[in-house]
Order: structure tokens, then sequence, then C-alpha cells
């Protein structure tokens, strides 16, 4: 069972993450870059299957140069290889266009199985995933929450509003997990010396046979034009009651009078 | 230059600050409460490979350099000091005397063990009469056929009471001061080696702190550790170090005093408006978060030069000296910002005041690590 | 291109679920401002009475697509007729409830029909001439606004409970056309639909929701949010620590791992405010929070923070309501 898992480097959402003055972006200067939350359950879940069947894990990224720390992240939880695609041409290019260029690399592969992390906690998009299944013309499903594999068939959970579907699906197809799934691994110390010495594979758009055109801003059909901070929330009043029953008629008597849904 | 970690510096530091936060930090505040050994977070740690981040891939650990064990120590140090005491006795002052001066049988034997946590080890320098002035330890050992019989007292061992292998320090010449020292390694299963009194401390309550008796203590001739009449110079080396492993741990109490410093002060809201608006508690941060960056610059650059195996005795000990001084300021500061609440066990900066404190002591004094440095210059 | 705004009904038993109504409440007010038509898309098996309610919410025409491999949803037989009629009929803007079906279906249809696709959207308008959303991201310390490219079709997945629900206005009607397709049989098999019994109000669409952290302290003290709730209508919710001690599910879950929910009313009951947990609600319209500690960030978002002890003041809380309900 041959693993590829797509992984994408994103900032420590544990710090703060202030927007530019020009509010073109966020300001990168001393941010924490790490491998995507849901990928690293997406990394274990792989692992986890290598473990059972046998197989390859291989670990895709589109990113930046930094972003080959997540692969060697990934790389010393475990997987086998690592591929980074990275290209100036994708600059402003939008998820679509990532996930052709993911399709693209994953065809350079050997796979019988696609992992994707839910979403990335950077643009909280879950696009890539879906796309991606469509650009390899793979069966998909997204979030899910426990993946069985038995002759080439996987078995495959899913929360839905109010239950949880179960799906067969013929492999090859793309998953997104959720982080349910699994408790993922820590990279150990002797697994990143291993990591180490592993070697990366950059490709670039043309190794791919891909032009700028078609993946990146040009082709992009969204484009973000201005990031702001949130609104600011007013606090409002805080206050330490004499005795739990005064506490308790303040607050019902907010939901009456104030929020009026009583 | 370049202050940039490498990568795998980066994810050596990162792994550390993930297991830190997720497995450590819960639970920090309840070890300290109950007193009790962090048994589990020791077995994890030594699955990440931190219980032997310098022992090579072929004795079980995981062949890193002390750049990447300072980091880890941070980390771990930031989350809990009573586990960072303890990683760092087996790391600096067990594995690293094994490592340099062990014999190829003993390397075998000992490290394997160590570096994946199995066992635990300690270091018996410290005699109740024998404290700064170290060279003046009065524990003997004799060779009586294919053994060597120790005999003394030693106390303040941390790790003791969990500890398999002990590293004894005893006087084997009858040559008074650093002359007459051999360095020993003791199985907690030797005859005549008993776990005494456990301490009752002001802080790094979750790690043990004991007398270590030894009466007629026999240990296998082969145990010696170094040549015989070494010894001292196997306890110095091994402190250059410790000394850069407590800057570490110092670094990282430090650290948690700021970030919880800085979170309450945003949310603390007096006369209206967050406490951080104040120009008095802005200042405070201001020189914690220096003399910690500060700090944490001395640490690496000690560690580094470990790594290149250079002469490191004055760096390891400006580094801990300041460090550690730094940690008392930050800790300090810290409860301040806090006001009453800092003073109070709900918040964790009581713990990091009682904590920090240490680093102050053990492993050399402030006072013995400005007597090194002066003696460095001076000499 | 064209001007019609679509939206892709969410229904159960021939009725629309809440966000379809928000979905069409936003969609008329941009159909209106583009002078399209709002058209709902109904997909399902049977769909008995719920082209006619969609008129009645406000569509000017309803596609009603009904095939034996619509009766649940599956990604394949979504997309495939969506797509279809999506390249047909070239609407302007889709607008996909954000649900697990949504999130699952959008991006596949946006990559197959070639749109531009933006999810979590929370506000969506037109700024010379361009369809342009604003979305939460970074843990919702950002706000992003987006600008779709080009003329459509433009694809936009939508939180619930951001916009306003279109009235029901009887007798209203849309031109309903029943559109025949052809569904290949899906690939992938639905097994089964484990339901997770739990007589509640859906997390996402309540009004009230009242939520527990780490200061329940236990499974067992859930019950005094199911008391309160079952007294407001409320769903129940949680942090994520809660979550990660088996204490309640994972659909439990508030915040960057778990739900966006924007209620009239979000009651944090011991929970401290973590950005991550704050990521999930601060949308919430009023906000109100019991905890025994002074200090604690969630006081800084609160509407009404109430300082003291849960474990006193719910139960009492959950009598006041009830008295106050009594009273009328
Ligand atoms: C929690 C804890 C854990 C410890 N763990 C270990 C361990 O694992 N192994 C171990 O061997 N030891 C350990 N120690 C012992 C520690 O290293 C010693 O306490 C330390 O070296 C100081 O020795 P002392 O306590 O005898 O103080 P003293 O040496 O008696 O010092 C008293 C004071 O005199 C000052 N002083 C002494 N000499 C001079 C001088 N020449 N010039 C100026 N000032 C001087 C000192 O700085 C200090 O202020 C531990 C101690 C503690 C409290
Ligand atoms: C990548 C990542 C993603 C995350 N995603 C999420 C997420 O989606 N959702 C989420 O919630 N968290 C998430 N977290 C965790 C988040 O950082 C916080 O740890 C979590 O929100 C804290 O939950 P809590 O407020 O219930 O617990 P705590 O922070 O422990 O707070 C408990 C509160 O209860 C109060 N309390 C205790 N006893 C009582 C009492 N008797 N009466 C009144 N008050 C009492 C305490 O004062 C305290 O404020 C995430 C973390 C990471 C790193």
């Amino acid at each position: 069972m041959d693993v590829v898992v797509c992984v994408k480097q994103v900032p420590d959402t544990e710090q703060p993450i202030r927007v530019r003055p020009d509010g073109g972006g966020v300001e990168e200067q001393g941010l924490n870059w790490i491998l995507n939350y849901y990928d690293e359950h997406a990394v274990e879940e792989a692992l986890r299957v290598r473990e059972k069947h046998g197989g390859t894990v291989t670990v895709v990224c589109v990113g930046p140069a930094r972003a080959t720390e997540a692969l060697r992240t990934a790389l010393a939880m475990g997987a086998d290889e690592a591929v980074h695609v990275q290209d100036p041409a994708l600059d402003g290019a939008d998820h679509l266009g990532v996930a052709r260029v993911l399709a693209e690399t994953i065809r350079q592969l050997r796979y019988d199985l696609v992992l994707c992390g839910r979403l990335a906690t950077d643009d909280n998009a879950s696009v890539v995933g879906p796309a991606l299944a469509e650009y390899l013309g793979l069966p998909q499903a997204t979030a899910i929450s426990r993946l069985d594999i038995s002759d080439g068939v996987a078995a495959v959970e899913r929360e839905v509003e109010g239950g949880v579907e179960v799906l067969q699906v013929p492999l090859p197809a793309v998953f997104t997990v959720e982080r349910t799934i699994n408790e993922p691994r820590y990279p150990t110390l002797p697994g990143i010396m291993k990591a180490k010495r592993k070697e990366i594979r950059t490709l670039g758009l043309r190794d791919l046979g891909l032009e700028p055109g078609q993946v990146g801003a040009e082709a992009a059909r969204v484009r973000y034009s201005r990031f702001d901070p949130p609104p600011r929330r007013e606090a409002g009043r805080v206050v330490t009651p004499d005795s739990p029953e005064e506490g308790a008629r303040l607050i019902a008597q907010f939901l009456q009078e104030t929020a009026k849904v009583l | 230059m370049d202050f940039a970690l490498s990568e795998e510096h980066r994810l050596v530091q990162q792994t550390a600050r993930d297991f830190a936060t997720r497995e450590i930090l819960p639970v920090a505040s309840r070890l300290d409460a109950e007193h009790r050994f962090p048994a589990e977070i020791v077995r994890g740690l030594a699955e990440l490979g931190l219980m032997g981040v310098m022992v090579p891939e072929e004795y079980g650990g995981a062949g890193m350099d002390n750049v990447a064990y300072v980091l880890a120590m941070e980390e771990v140090a930031r989350a809990c000091a009573s586990t960072a005491a303890i990683l760092s006795v087996n790391n600096s002052l067990v594995c690293d005397p094994i490592l340099r001066y062990g014999t190829e049988p003993q390397k075998r034997r000992y490290l394997p063990v160590l570096a994946s946590g199995r066992e635990i080890g300690c270091y018996c320098l410290t005699e109740p009469q024998a404290g700064s002035d170290a060279a003046s330890l009065q524990t003997t050992g004799r060779l009586d056929g294919d053994s060597w019989v120790l005999n003394g007292t030693k106390v303040f061992v941390t790790n003791a009471r969990e500890a398999w292998v002990f590293i004894v320090y005893a006087r084997t010449e009858p040559e008074p001061g650093a002359r007459g020292i051999s360095a020993f390694i003791v199985e907690r299963d030797h005859p005549g080696i008993s776990v005494g009194k456990v301490e009752r401390k002001m802080g790094l309550l979750a790690s043990s702190t004991c007398e270590v008796l030894l009466q007629d203590c026999r240990v296998p001739r082969d145990n010696l550790l170094g040549a015989p009449g070494e010894g001292f110079k196997v306890a110095l080396s091994t402190l250059d170090g410790g000394r850069i492993g407590i800057a570490a741990q110092a670094v990282g109490i430090a650290r948690a005093a700021l970030e919880e410093s800085v979170a309450y002060a945003r949310e603390r809201r007096q006369f209206g408006r967050p406490i951080a608006e104040f120009q008095a508690i802005q200042w405070k941060i201001a020189d914690m978060a220096t003399r910690i960056d500060a700090a944490r610059l001395l640490t690496l650059r000690a560690a580094w030069l470990r790594d290149q195996g250079k002469r490191c005795t004055a760096e390891a000990s400006m580094a801990k000296l300041f460090a550690s001084e730094t940690a008392m300021f930050a800790a300090h500061q810290g409860v301040q910002i806090f006001g009453g609440y800092g003073y109070i066990k709900d918040y964790p900066v009581e713990r990091y005041f009682r904590d920090a404190k240490i680093t102050e002591i053990y492993e050399g004094t402030s006072e013995i690590q400005r007597l090194v440095i002066a003696r460095n210059l001076l000499a | 291109m064209g001007s019609d705004v679509w939206v892709i009904a969410d229904h159960a038993g021939g009725s629309p679920r809440r966000i379809t109504l928000e979905l069409l409440g936003k969609g008329r007010e941009l159909a209106d401002a583009r002078g399209g038509r709002l058209v709902a898309v109904a997909l399902g098996h049977p769909l008995d009475g719920l082209p006619r309610t969609l008129g009645e919410y406000g569509a000017d025409a309803v596609l009603s697509v009904e095939h034996p491999h619509l009766r649940s949803y599956s990604t394949e037989a979504y997309t495939e007729v969506l797509s279809g009629i999506v390249r047909q009929r070239a609407p302007w803007l889709v607008m996909v409830p954000s649900t697990a079906w949504g999130r699952d279906c959008a991006p596949r249809l946006a990559a197959r029909v070639g749109a531009g696709v933006v999810t979590d959207v929370e506000a969506l308008w037109v700024q010379d001439g361009r369809l342009q959303a604003r979305r939460p991201m970074y843990t919702r310390k950002v706000m992003g606004t987006v600008e779709y490219v080009g003329d459509g079709p433009h694809l936009a997945v939508v939180l619930p409970k951001v916009f306003a629900p279109a009235e029901r206005r009887e007798g209203r009607t849309a031109d309903v056309e029943v559109v025949a397709v052809q569904v290949p049989e899906p690939r992938t098999r639905l097994v089964e639909t484990r339901s997770l019994q739990r007589e509640r109000v859906s997390l996402t669409e309540a009004e009230v929701v009242v939520s527990g952290g780490r200061g329940l302290r236990g499974p067992e003290n859930f019950a005094l949010l199911d008391a309160l709730a079952a007294e407001l209508g409320a769903a129940v919710g949680s942090s994520r620590p809660p979550v990660d001690s088996g204490w309640v599910p994972h659909d439990y879950e508030i915040g960057q791992t778990g739900k966006t929910v924007s209620p009239t009313v979000y009651i944090a009951v011991g929970i401290s405010g973590a950005p991550q947990h704050l990521a999930g609600m601060s949308g919430s319209k009023y906000i109100v929070a019991i905890n025994k500690d002074p200090n604690a960030p969630i006081f800084q978002v609160a509407s009404l923070g109430v300082v003291g002890d849960l474990f006193q003041i719910v139960p009492k809380l959950t009598e006041e309501v009830r008295r106050l309900k009594a009273q009328g």
C-alpha cells in the first residue's frame, strides 16, 4: 500500500498573528512555521497504514523554500520520501491551482491512497483535498475519523450533522482526515537524524509539464484583496455576584431583556 | 556569523516544545503539589531520545549535540523545572562522563539502558562537609581483591531514589585535595549502597534529592570510571557540560515566567485598563525579555563551543551564572506582575519562583561561577 | 455569463433546513443587485413539497432534481449533477451551505467546472462590479477579503447563522423546473449513517448554545448543561478538553479544530477563552460567561461575565429561566 500525503507548512496559531499595516497580508517576521496540525494526523495515518499493510509513505508539499522543514518533520515522523514543489510562478496561485500542481506531482508517484488534512489552520480553506481528488479522477471522502483497509477497499467514517456516515470507497482514493482519526506520534531525535540524511526531491512547474498560466496567479479564480484584524468585541460587564442566586438572576435577566431569547 | 538554527535543531526544538506543551505542562503543577516523580513523562522523553541526546546512535542514543540538548532542555524546563533536572542529571552528569571516560564494556552496559530511559542515573559528588569545595570530599575507596570498597556519605543527590546507576566520587589515595579522587560506576544492586533521607525542599518538588550511604559498598574492579586518581578531572569536565544544561534549564524557567506574565498583564485589568498598559509593567517585561535573550545566547554559545570540542569552562560558567540569575530575576518580576495572585498556588509563577532559586546553587553556586570566570581572566 | 444566483438547498424530510433559508435571504439581495433571478436547486429523492416551499421562501425558480442515487449525499452523484446544470445554465453565483456535504462537494464542483471557490464565507457583497467575500482565517485572528476573478460561475460555501433567513410567504410561487438527469452509480457506497442519538438542537443552527469546558470536571456534570439547555431550547457544545477527555463526543467541539457557531447567545461555562476556542464562537451576537477566575480571558469578550462557581450558578440559572418562562 503506497500512500502519498500532502502537507502544508503554516504559522503556529499559538502565537499572535498580526495583519500588516497595509492590509496586504500578515506579518511574517518572527512567525514560527510548523507542519499543519491536521497534516500531522494524515502523516500518522499513513504510517499506520504502512505498518499494517507494508508499502511506502511519500510526503508532498507545494510551498516556498522554508516549507522543506514541514517535509523534514514528516520524514522525522517516519515518512520514506519527500517531494517539494517550489516555483516562483506559484505566488498568488489559488487553491485550485495548488491542487492541480499536487495532482500532477502525484501522477508521477506510485500511490494506492492519497491523504490530506481536513484543512490547513492558516487559511482554513479545506479546498485542496476534494479538488485534488477531482483532478486525479479519484473517489474521495472528507474529514474522515476512521480508516480501515482490506482487499483494496477502504471503510471510512465521517462525522456529518447529527451522525456518522460509514462509507466503502474503492482504492485508490483521496481522503482528508479529521483530528479524531488518531494521535500523531512525535518526531523522535533519532528520527530527526535519519530525516536529515534523506534527500528531498525538489521540482518546479516545468518538471511537471505545467505552465504558470495554468496554475499560477493568472489562472487564479479568487484573489485575496485585503486582510483586516477581526472587529474588536467590546468587553461587556463582568460582575462578581454576592450569591449564586444573584448571578443566576443577572444572567436570566440578560437573556430576557437584552438578548431576548426567553 | 549566523544566528539561525539548523533545520534539525529547529525540529528538535519543535518536538520538545510540542511534547512539553502537551504532555508536561498540563500536569506540572500537580506533580509539584504531590511531590510526584514523573515516571510516565520520563518514559515519553526517553522515547523521543531525550534521555540520551548526545549518546551516539550505536549506544542507543540520539547522536545529537549540545546545541540540540540545550534547546530541548529549555522547552522541558519551561513546562516543568523538576523534569528538566531529572533530564539534565541523566544526560550531563551520567551519560556524558561514561561516554567520555568509560571503557567500551562500560559504554555497552550502561549507555543503552540510560539512553532508553529504562533506568536513570545520578551523580554523587557533594558531601556534608564538601559542597563548593568538592575536592575536600571524604568518601573513601580501596581495592580489595577484585572489588573496590567504598565508604562514606553523599548528600543532595538528585534522582537517587529512582536511579540504577550512581556515579560516585571517592578518595582512593591518601593525598588531600583533588589529586587522590577517583570516579566509580555503582549500581543500585551492588551490596552496601543505600538511599537515605529524601530531602524536603523549597522547589524542584517532583524530583528527589537524597542522601546516599556507602557502607562497605563493593563494586567490581572494572567499575572504575577513568584512570585512578583522575576522578576530579572527570567531575570538572562533566560539570562544564552540566552547567550548560543548567543554564538552559534556567532560561526555560525564566521564559515560563515571562510568558505567563505577558498573558496575565494583557488580561488583568486595574484602573479600567489592562495592567499591560502601565509603563511600570512594560519595563519589567522588557527587562525580563532582554535578559532572557542574552542568557539564551550565552547558553547556545557555550553549547556550540563544546560541540566544537573547544574548551568552554569560562563560557559555561558565564552562561550558568547569568541564566540562573536571570531565572531568579524573571520569576521575581513575574510574581510581582501577578500581584497577590502571584503568591497563590493556583498560578504557576509561585512555582517558578521556588524552582528558579536552585539554578543559582547546584552545579556550582553563583559565587563559584564568578570564581571560575575570574580565575580564567586572572590566572 | 449569467446573472442568476443559485442556492443549493440543504433539506430533510421535505423541508429546507434553516441554513437554506439564510442563503435564500442573502441570495435574494445579491440577485436583485445583479439583476438576475434567485434560483433554488433541490437534489434528492423524493423531494415532496420542497420545491414549492422554496418558492414560498422567495426563490424565483426552482430546479428540482430527483433521482434514486440522490437519496443520500454522495460526492460523485452530486458533483455530476451539479456540474452538469452549472455548465449548461451558467449561473453567476452558486451558494452552498457549509455543511458536511457542502464542504465535501463544493471544492470538487469548483475544480470540475473551473469556478473560483471560497469557503467559510461570512459576508458577500459586490464592489466595483466584482463579487467579494469575507472569511475568518488564522484562528480568526485575521479576516480575509477575497475577490472573485472573472464573470463566474462563482462558488461560495457559506457559514450558518451569518445571514438573516428569508421570510416565508404562503402563496408565493416559483417556476419549478423538473430537471431530468442521468446519474451513474457512485463508486463510493454509503453503508449506513449512524445517528448520534441525542435529542438536541443542532449546534450550528441553535439560537442559544450552552457550552462547557474543563471547568465541568467530568462527563456527569454535562447533565447540568443539558438541563439548562432544555429550558432554553438550546444546543450543548464544549471546548476541546471535554472532547479530549472523552466526556463528550467530538461533534460537541467548538473552535479551531471543531465547529464554528454564531448563535444569538453563547453561554460559556467553565471555559477559559483560549484563542482556539474563541475562533469558533466569537461571531456570536452575545456571549455570557460563567467562570470562577476573574482574570479568565473569556471575560474580555463576554457581553456579560459572572464570576463564580458554575456548580452553584448553573442549577440556579436553570430554575430562574424556568420561573421566568412560567411567568410568560
Ligand atoms: C536540590 C539540590 C539538588 C542537588 N543535586 C546534586 C547532585 O545531584 N549531585 C551532587 O553532587 N550535588 C547536588 N547538590 C549539591 C549542590 O551542588 C551543592 O549544594 C552546592 O554545590 C553548594 O554546596 P553547599 O550546599 O555545601 O554550600 P557551601 O559550599 O557550604 O556554600 C555556602 C555559601 O558559601 C559560598 N561559598 C563557598 N565557597 C566559596 C568561595 N570560595 N568563595 C565565595 N563564596 C563561597 C557559596 O557560594 C554559598 O553561598 C544539590 C543540591 C540541591 C539543593
Ligand atoms: C492546534 C490547536 C487547536 C485547538 N483547537 C481548539 C478548539 O477547536 N476548541 C477549543 O476549545 N480548544 C482548542 N484548543 C485548545 C485550547 O488551546 C485550550 O486549551 C482550550 O480551549 C481550553 O479549554 P477550557 O477553556 O475548557 O479549559 P481551561 O483553559 O482549563 O479552562 C477551564 C476554565 O474553567 C474555569 N473553572 C474551573 N472550575 C470552575 C468552576 N467550578 N466554576 C466556574 N469556572 C470554573 C477555570 O477558571 C478556567 O478558566 C486547541 C489547541 C491547539 C494547540
